[in-house]
């Protein structure tokens, strides 16, 4: 089979945390009964109207501003016109020629290799209901709670080739829409959705091919998945001499294919025109450039900071700002204890561990900077051993103890005592005759056989650099 | 302007309409009247004038962030033709897979 070159291009649909919706006061609350949050502006009854929200508008600036764009003074809204029964309007209120974002870029690294994705615009929309269908069942049920919560659908440049490239592209903006507050970033959720085009050509000089659109998917791995499978069959389609046909597929994650979207659900005229009950929308420059005073450190240069500032490896700074809690409790804790590679050790090993097999974000931590940084200060003062700090762990985070108070109830202070350790040291070399002479004869490889010996007879509470240091003054006076 | 048979159909389609195969006729008439009536306003010099999609000349109306009561969900399926555990029923939309 040929091998040809992926051209990609992405749409994100991120719901904006609002409280309200984009155009009437229903709350967005997810997961609550079917239709309980609707009203005469969300349910298209006729003579309601729209008005907008202001914090859906500042969001979208944030957003854009954070993704290098320009942000539009003049703003209007369109309809966008088309018939399915989760959008009681028969149009959707979207922005059409003027959308809010403009002309943008995100640097994400794919391939070890830095990449500019350009944005080529951010606009505001809302969202539609949710159809419910039931096998067999003759009728299909519709819920309209989410319709009109605001999305901000985010789409890119055909600058991505490969699916490694929509991962990366797509981890980093979610991380930048989570720093920035504005979502949840939860695919499975479908507060964070994904549609990749995908278009295959035989040389990077040919012009793009025919595109197919990707829906339905709804987590970082199907994205993957489906943009290889889709990869792997157009190069098949094309290698046997066929050609693409536009259309849109839906990923199907049980049979792990894409399959063609009936043509039934599209609707390519969807004679969009401004929309009259809404008015024009003007943002003043002042009012960007107040938002974009508030705009936090991004995740990129929060990135370059850590490894700049705490010396840490790329690879270290990486796994620290892949969410901002976690960035954050490893800054509270080099605050408390300014051994930041100790720090990022523990932050990324230990803590993590823990809260991955929870599910849950740093700052809902069980156990606090302060704890985390009690336990290190136990094993930097000897009080204990790195092997009981890490044994003693999941314990100690699950059950939210003072580090101190629980060492001293377990008994696992570790032994620094000279005369304490002397008594073990004394009783291996008595023990072990045959070692102390191999090691007076020179062979000094033997120590660590000795130091182990102490280490066993404590029942590991030893201090190992102190038996070193006294097990090598004692084998030097006994000779 | 003229409006065609064709176009009628589209239309038709596009509005979920049904229409007569006697009465396209009729219609693309009809259609074709009214923009021609319309088209009288390209008469209209309108250099210098800037586009525009509204008369209203007031911007910048947004209300807060509040969520406030919404309908109870017998109010939201009051008017529904069919309707079952709060949920608004519709036609099947898809068909079920073999």
């Amino acid at each position: 089979m040929m091998s040809y070159h992926v051209v990609i291009g992405v749409e994100v649909h991120a719901q904006l945390r609002t409280q309200s919706k984009l155009f009437c006061s229903c709350a967005t609350t997810f997961g609550h009964s079917p239709n309980s949050q609707t009203c005469p502006v969300c349910l298209g009854m006729p003579g309601s109207l729209p008005v907008l929200n202001q914090l859906a508008i500042e969001m979208a600036i944030r957003v854009g501003l954070a993704l290098n764009c320009t942000i539009r003074a003049d703003n209007h809204f369109a309809r966008k016109n088309y018939f399915y029964p989760d959008l009681p309007k028969g149009y959707q209120i979207s922005q059409y020629e003027a959308p809010i974002c403009e002309n943008g870029w995100l640097e994400v690294s794919s391939h070890e290799t830095a990449k500019r994705i350009r944005i080529c615009r951010a606009h505001l929309e809302e969202d539609a209901g949710k159809n419910v269908h039931q096998p067999r069942a003759t009728e299909s049920r519709v819920d309209l709670n989410r319709t009109g919560t605001p999305l901000l659908e985010i789409v890119t440049e055909p600058d991505l080739r490969s699916a490694e490239d929509v991962d990366a592209y797509l981890r980093s903006l979610r991380e930048i829409l989570m720093y920035l507050d504005v979502c949840d970033g939860n695919m499975e959720q479908g507060n964070l959705r994904c549609e990749p085009n995908i278009s295959l050509r035989a040389t990077e000089n040919d012009p793009f091919g025919t595109k197919v659109e990707l829906k339905n998917i709804n987590s970082f791995r199907f994205v993957r998945d489906a943009i290889e499978y889709e990869v792997r069959r157009q190069s098949k389609v094309l290698s046997e001499g066929g050609t693409i046909q536009q259309e849109t597929r839906l990923w199907d994650e049980v049979q792990g294919q894409t399959v063609v979207m009936r043509s039934k659900e599209e609707a390519h005229d969807y004679r969009y025109f401004p929309d009259p009950d809404l008015l024009a929308l003007n943002l003043s420059s002042e009012m960007i450039d107040s938002i974009r005073v508030t705009l936090p450190e991004l995740p990129s240069s929060r990135k370059q900071r850590l490894i700049q500032t705490f010396q840490l490896p790329e690879d270290d700074a990486e796994i620290l700002i892949s969410s901002k809690a976690l960035a954050d409790y490893f800054e509270a804790c080099v605050q408390l204890f300014p051994h930041p590679k100790t720090v990022s050790h523990w932050v990324m090993g230990e803590l993590l561990r823990e809260l991955n097999t929870r599910n849950i974000s740093a700052q809902d931590s069980f156990m606090t900077p302060a704890q985390l940084i009690k336990l290190l200060q136990l094993v930097d003062q000897g009080s204990i051993s790195l092997k009981v700090a890490r044994e003693i762990f999941p314990e100690l985070y699950a059950g939210g103890q003072n580090p101190e108070s629980f060492v001293q109830e377990q008994g696992l202070s570790q032994v620094s005592d000279e005369g304490a350790l002397m008594r073990f040291i004394q009783e291996v070399l008595l023990n072990h005759p045959a070692q102390v002479s191999q090691y007076q004869g020179g062979k000094e490889t033997v120590l660590g056989f000795l130091v182990g010996q102490v280490m066993k007879a404590s029942q590991g509470k030893a201090n190992p650099g102190k038996v070193n240091e006294l097990l090598k003054k004692a084998l030097s006076q006994s000779s | 302007m003229n409006i065609d048979k064709e176009e009628v159909e589209h239309i038709a389609m596009l509005a979920r309409l049904t229409i007569p195969e006697g009465e396209k006729e009729q219609f693309s008439e009809h259609l074709s009247q009214i923009l021609t009536f319309v088209d009288q306003l390209r008469e209209v010099d309108t250099e210098g004038v800037p586009q525009t999609s509204t008369i209203v000349t007031e911007t910048n109306v947004l209300r807060e962030d509040i969520p406030r009561d919404s309908f109870t969900v017998e109010q939201a399926t009051a008017n529904a033709p069919q309707s079952l555990d709060g949920f608004f029923l519709v036609p099947k939309i898809i068909a079920d897979r073999d």
